[in-house]
């Protein structure tokens, strides 16, 4: 009957105080709920998006700028882009909040992905927009 | 990052074979995960042949025989035997449940018994709890107000007023929904569990209780509370029938509410 031989109990923290850890952040609601609301936003703006391309089909660059020259349909494709970068960004941190530890690694993916979805939602908004000006 | 598969020291290997006592007719293997702190080895699973005539109906009649009259060292919890404890809550031809409530019948060919998932083990069927325990004290679990009770009576409710507490507290504390949760599988430091969540909505939804606002406050975080994505293993394999997902869900309606 030998146990362990080398015993290493690291963790002397009371199972309450581990429990309470850092407290709670005070958020946590904002996000969840605006993961929701782009969600159900971006079903009417997908099917526009996708309603256009399909009409745009055989259009040639001048037709695509004379579409998006016309106001709705450059703030409809501006508000799509805006809206699914957004949602992009807010359930890729839920799921690296899930699997990423240690919290150095969960922090800076977290800055990668708010980095990455901040500057394809500007190029694609500035794409937009010198095609409809 | 998180666990996908077991450390070397948790695989599981094959363990020995009892067999069914000769003239035997109605036979069924027990298939139970062992595993015991003190001889340095890893966790085995040993196969009990039982007599099914010899036996009670439900799974813990099994384990309960298992020790008597087979092998004494197979350790596990168990008190009531009418699901109101708790204590022999266990995974059970893959879901987890009670042993003493599930029926042997119930279950198609052998039956596989391990402990509740993802928890340390200390021995057997034994799970150590004091994670969830801990985190169920943390929400602190009792009534909170300011107004003084009346002198001679009980804070009094009405019945819708205790309406909204059915569905919360029946449940018993056997950690068979926060154990079967993914999200408490991979962040249980810091995700409460479905458990201790619906013990918080608990107190929230009581009527007598005055510090609603406190409680919605320690539960605004991102893995107190919304580690939670509506996975519901936790309803599906409740023994007791709850819903803890729906409590989750009103916890995070609260929330809005009171911003807007």
């Amino acid at each position: 009957m030998s146990s362990n031989p080398n015993p290493s109990v690291h963790i002397r923290r009371s199972p309450l105080g581990r429990a309470k850890g850092l407290g709670a952040a005070k958020t946590g609601s904002a996000h969840w709920w605006a993961e929701r609301v782009s969600a159900v936003a971006l079903i009417p703006l997908t099917l526009y998006v996708v309603f256009s391309v399909v009409a745009l089909g055989h259009a040639d660059a001048a037709g695509i700028a004379a579409y998006m020259a016309l106001p709705w349909n450059a703030v409809l494709f501006i508000a799509f882009a805006v809206t699914l970068y957004h949602h992009i960004g807010l359930g890729l941190t839920v799921v690296i909040e899930d699997y990423v530890r240690p919290d150095a690694q969960r922090l800076a993916l977290t800055f990668i992905v708010k980095a990455g979805v901040i500057l394809l939602g500007l190029l694609s908004v500035v794409s937009i927009l010198k095609l409809a000006l | 990052m998180a666990e996908f598969n077991l450390p070397k020291n948790s695989v599981i290997g094959e363990g020995t074979t009892y067999k069914a006592p000769a003239g035997a007719k109605r036979v069924k293997a027990f298939k139970v995960y062992r595993w015991n702190p003190d001889d340095g080895k890893n966790p085995v699973m040993d196969t009990y042949e039982i007599d099914l005539d010899k036996c009670g109906p439900m799974v813990l009649d099994a384990i309960v025989k298992i020790k008597n009259e087979v092998d004494s060292t197979l350790t596990f919890r168990r008190s009531c035997r009418e699901g109101i404890c708790g204590s022999c809550a266990m995974n059970i031809d893959g879901a987890n449940t009670l042993a003493c409530l599930k029926p042997i019948e119930e279950v198609k060919g052998d039956v596989t018994i391990h402990p509740l998932p993802h928890m340390p083990v200390v021995k057997d069927l034994v799970p150590d709890l004091s994670q969830p325990y801990a985190q169920y004290r943390s929400i602190e679990p009792w009534l909170q107000a300011e107004t003084a009770p009346p002198p001679d009576a009980e804070r009094l409710q009405s019945k819708e007023e205790r309406a909204e507490l059915d569905g919360l507290w029946e449940c018993i504390l056997c950690f068979c929904c926060s154990t079967s949760c993914p999200s408490y599988w991979w962040n249980g430091d810091r995700y409460l569990g479905p458990a201790v969540l619906m013990a918080a909505y608990r107190w929230i939804a009581d009527s007598r209780d005055e510090a609603t606002g406190k409680r919605l406050d320690a539960l605004e975080d991102p893995f107190k509370l919304y580690r939670c994505h509506t996975i519901m293993n936790c309803t599906q394999t409740c023994p007791k029938g709850l819903n803890p997902a729906k409590a989750i869900g009103k916890v995070k309606q609260m929330m809005l509410e009171r911003q807007g």
